[in-house]
């Protein structure tokens, strides 16, 4: 599989007394996969997301992206238009006047001639469901509809990922489902590789695989099955584990024994209403 | 709470909103010179007519534009006053104790409140028919010769359209602390003006300190986004010079041309 981020051996820290926020992390982005990162607050994951786009330089160890090192300041422009980056707060990544003036910033900044960015700025709304509100101003839109603006920015930008650093954790529910069904489609229908660094685990369930993070190292990886197989390690580094697994593991401690594949409430529901079944 | 008249912008079809923002800012800003050349009846007439002549065709109702200066009447009346009583010259025309009005000062200062009238008549037009981007990318664009000089025109254009951008999230954020204050029992409406004061400082710090934690995340994010200045960087909006543009720069000189003839000529 082709690897689009490769990650080596970084490690860094904020300043010279600090402990390493970022201790010797290896990792790959595969392309076209969901890939989720998670841990506790201060684990070090949104300064890893940091590093991916140059923002911040390791002081240890390399990042590349797409064949570009990030520690070489002539790509940096280049490695931030191919990886995304949406952040938590959807006020305060919201630079244009209006929808419309938002999605064209990322493309007047790299340059992007006047006809295509008209184009491909009508494309990016469509993609996201926007396309009516391209004349609204940001404070009549809900978080969520900035969030998916924010996403149209980077579709626009025609990336490699799009990485999202907590990008739901202040919607309410009703965006965050809009954000995750928006970013699904793009997954899924056209190819475009996602990493979600998140604390939710129940959004991490779904993805394809999922890193734990905890004080700055990559404690676990694997597929979501593989990870809640053992959720006392989970639990153990302060996440809140999903309803689902949380309910089959106390099925399990009353002698009711299911297999451990069940990750959603659906796949739980499921198991649970065929149990009896002989059939 | 918060009614802001200034730097509203109404969206409608005229043939004032259609103008390029550079010739209406260009227009605007002689406008506010040649207002000082008028100083007779008649060209204060002509300064009064082109305003509503400028309201007529930019079809925003006169009540929305009166109500607008309302704010300002106090200063206006001000002015009014303080050169009624304090200039002399002409015929005595009325005395009351220490006071004295001279005919002379009467009419200056009905030519003086013209003058501030149609100013800000004239001004809030141009930010009512034009949307803060407008103004702010024509700005940037009739200020770009003083690049050469190493002037950050780019960079002052984007910090203003910015502050623009953040003044509604801003009130709405006074708004809510404003509210957790109150709940908190903090009094913002009563009580001496000294204690008043004294209730505004727990509003302001929370909102300086959120302020400036959204700079920090809006430069990171303009950033991650390719932000790099000026260079290099290609605009989605054209500002287009249009004959009508050309028309409205005409009508200027026209307007400049009467004023100095009125003056000359000494009419009345």
């Amino acid at each position: 599989m082709e690897k689009i981020i490769e990650v080596s051996g970084v490690s860094y820290f904020y300043a010279e007394d600090d402990p390493w926020v970022l201790d010797d992390v290896t990792l790959s982005v595969n392309k076209g996969e969901w890939l989720s990162i998670i841990g506790h607050n201060g684990s070090g994951k949104s300064t890893l997301a940091k590093c991916l786009n140059g923002l911040i330089v390791p002081q240890k160890g390399s990042v590349r992206v797409g064949g570009f090192d990030t520690k070489d300041e002539t790509n940096i422009w280049e490695i931030r238009r191919l990886v995304g980056m949406v952040f938590q707060n959807p006020d305060n990544q919201f630079v244009g006047a209006t929808v419309r003036d938002d999605v064209a910033f990322g493309m007047e900044n790299h340059g992007i001639p006047r006809e295509k960015m008209i184009d491909r700025l009508a494309q990016s709304l469509r993609l996201v469901k926007m396309e009516k509100f391209a004349d609204s101003e940001p404070h009549r839109l809900s978080g969520g509809q900035k969030q998916r603006v924010a996403i149209a920015g980077i579709v626009a930008l025609q990336p490699l990922i799009v990485i999202l650093d907590e990008a739901t954790s202040m919607l309410d529910p009703e965006g965050r489902r809009e954000i995750i069904k928006t970013m699904r489609t793009l997954n899924k229908e056209h190819g475009l590789t996602v990493l979600s660094i998140t604390h939710d685990l129940e959004e991490a369930v779904n993805s394809d695989r999922i890193l734990v993070m905890n004080r700055g190292k990559v404690v676990r990886e694997g597929s979501p099955r593989e990870i809640f197989k053992t959720p006392e390690l989970l639990e153990k580094i302060g996440l809140d584990l999903p309803l689902a697994i949380k309910l089959r593991r106390l099925l399990n401690q009353r002698g009711i024994s299911l297999q451990d594949t069940a990750l959603t409430q659906e796949d739980l529901v499921n198991e649970l209403w065929t149990l009896r079944s002989t059939m | 709470m918060f009614n802001l008249v200034i730097g509203q912008y109404v969206p409608m079809e005229s043939r004032v909103h259609r103008l390029d923002p550079r010739s209406k800012l260009i227009s605007v800003f002689l406008f506010v010179i040649i207002v000082f050349l008028a100083n007779s009846w008649l060209a204060n007439i002509v300064l009064l007519l082109f305003c509503y002549a400028g309201i007529l065709e930019s079809r925003i109702s006169l009540p929305f534009i009166f109500r607008g200066l309302r704010s300002i009447l106090v200063i206006i009346l001000f002015t009014f006053f303080l050169n009624l009583f304090f200039s002399s010259g002409g015929r005595l025309l009325l005395s009351l104790g220490w006071i004295h009005i001279y005919q002379n000062a009467l009419i200056q200062s009905v030519f003086i409140v013209i003058r501030i009238l149609v100013i800000i008549v004239v001004t809030t037009l141009l930010t009512l028919t034009t949307s803060p981007m407008e103004i702010t990318d024509g700005m940037e664009n009739l200020l770009s010769p003083f690049k050469k000089i190493k002037l950050p025109v780019h960079e002052f254009a984007l910090m203003m359209s910015i502050s623009l951008r953040f003044i509604p999230t801003l009130l709405e954020e006074t708004e809510k602390i404003i509210k957790a204050q109150a709940a908190r029992g903090s009094d913002f409406t009563s009580g001496s003006l000294k204690n008043r004061m004294k209730a505004i400082v727990p509003l302001l710090v929370p909102l300086f300190v959120s302020a400036f934690k959204r700079a920090e995340d809006l430069a990171m994010a303009m950033e991650a986004r390719g932000y790099h200045g000026d260079t290099g960087r290609t605009r989605l909006h054209k500002l287009v010079w249009n004959r009508r543009d050309t028309v409205m720069m005409m009508i200027m000189a026209l307007l400049a041309a009467i004023l100095i003839l009125v003056r000359v000529s000494g009419c009345w």
